[in-house]
């Protein structure tokens, strides 16, 4: 059985196992998804997510080692925001006609997002660091990071909260904007992208390509206003 | 496509270079949405040769956030003995920020009356 143990040895050091792990399972995910007749509970990302995280854990691969493959999909979030443009570009009469309506929504979803993650988790009985953590939750991830860490929350801790947000967001944005009766996708997009960032940005090209170029907006102008006004959101309230 | 990997890859580099250079919290990438848009305005035939690319990458944005995904099924544990109060506190300020978010919007762009709702 050496041989076999070789090849794990040679697999385990190399990103090419991880890597190839990871397309294979978001591959699964959206066979599953599309299976289902793209019901949004059946999301690709987080059935990805569950089958890797069970594969690590059952192989005992610490995360470091499996992000040296996966980092290279990491990596292509950044070009990917870069190609946001294009969309934008591409819908830019749409954007300059409801600049108002878009700058409305901007300011009530923000801050809807950090009042509510605050006071409701003040209401279930978090305090200090952890309380303030939540605050920046709806921002993309790189942009939280520095807001908790200059409001006097936990980097690490509101990483996770960022990306267990958009997850929820990608999960529920549908049945819950279709329950209201809310047809338009400017809005549906880009109510999206202001309270879920990048993966409900994600999801909203998936349902439609007006839904994504919103959404996409949402999420770049809420990273900025959330860096203003969390710190005087903060000292209003603490 | 190497070449609209390379406009995607420079538009991040510059975007990174003027973010780090003067301190900004936006992040690099966002700098460079935003440059190359400017240059989508410019030089509009610029489209047609990124295009594909941008619409493959885009299309599938979900798979560039497994990785991450699962980086925060690691770290679950930070989540400690507040677990139940941060979810509850996550799902319901998320659903209720996508609500008026989008309430809002469509109030608003009806108040301003028709032609903003084609």
């Amino acid at each position: 059985m050496t041989e076999l143990t070789d090849i794990w040895v040679y697999l385990a050091s190399e990103p090419l196992l991880w890597l190839t792990a990871t397309l294979g399972a978001y591959l699964a995910g959206d066979a599953l998804f599309k299976a289902s007749g793209r019901m949004p509970l059946v999301n690709p990302v987080l059935i990805a997510v569950a089958l890797l995280a069970l594969v690590l854990w059952a192989t005992r691969t610490p995360y470091p080692v499996y992000f040296e493959g996966a980092k290279f999909v990491h990596f292509m979030l950044g070009p990917a925001t870069v190609a946001l443009a294009v969309p934008l570009w591409a819908n830019l009469g749409q954007v300059r006609k409801t600049a108002v309506p878009m700058a409305a929504a901007l300011l009530a979803g923000s801050v809807t997002a950090m009042v509510s993650a605050l006071a409701l988790g003040w209401v279930f009985g978090l305090r200090g660091e952890v309380l303030l953590s939540l605050a920046p939750k709806s921002a993309t991830a790189p942009v939280a990071l520095g807001i908790s860490e200059a409001i006097g929350g936990l980097p690490t801790l509101t990483a996770v909260l960022v990306i267990l947000t958009g997850i929820i967001g990608a999960v529920f944005v549908t049945p819950l904007l279709n329950l209201l009766r809310i047809r338009d996708w400017r809005a549906r997009g880009f109510a999206t992208g202001v309270a879920a960032h990048g993966i409900g940005t994600a999801r909203a090209f998936q349902v439609n390509e007006t839904a994504g170029a919103f959404a996409g907006i949402g999420m770049g102008v809420n990273a900025v206003l959330t860096a203003v006004l969390a710190p005087l959101i903060i000292s209003l309230f603490f | 496509m190497i070449w609209a990997i390379f406009v995607l890859l420079a538009a991040q580099l510059v975007g990174e270079v003027i973010a780090r250079s003067l301190g900004l919290l936006v992040p690099g990438p966002v700098l460079g949405l935003l440059l190359l848009l400017a240059a989508l305005l410019l030089v509009p035939k610029l489209a047609d040769s990124i295009r594909p690319t941008a619409s493959g990458l885009l299309s599938h944005l979900s798979l560039l956030f497994v990785p991450a995904g699962v980086g925060v099924v690691a770290h679950l544990d930070v989540l400690g003995a507040n677990v139940g109060a941060l979810l509850a506190a996550l799902v319901l300020s998320t659903l209720l920020a996508i609500v008026v978010g989008a309430l809002v919007f469509v109030g608003v762009a009806r108040l301003m009356g028709p032609g903003g709702n084609d």
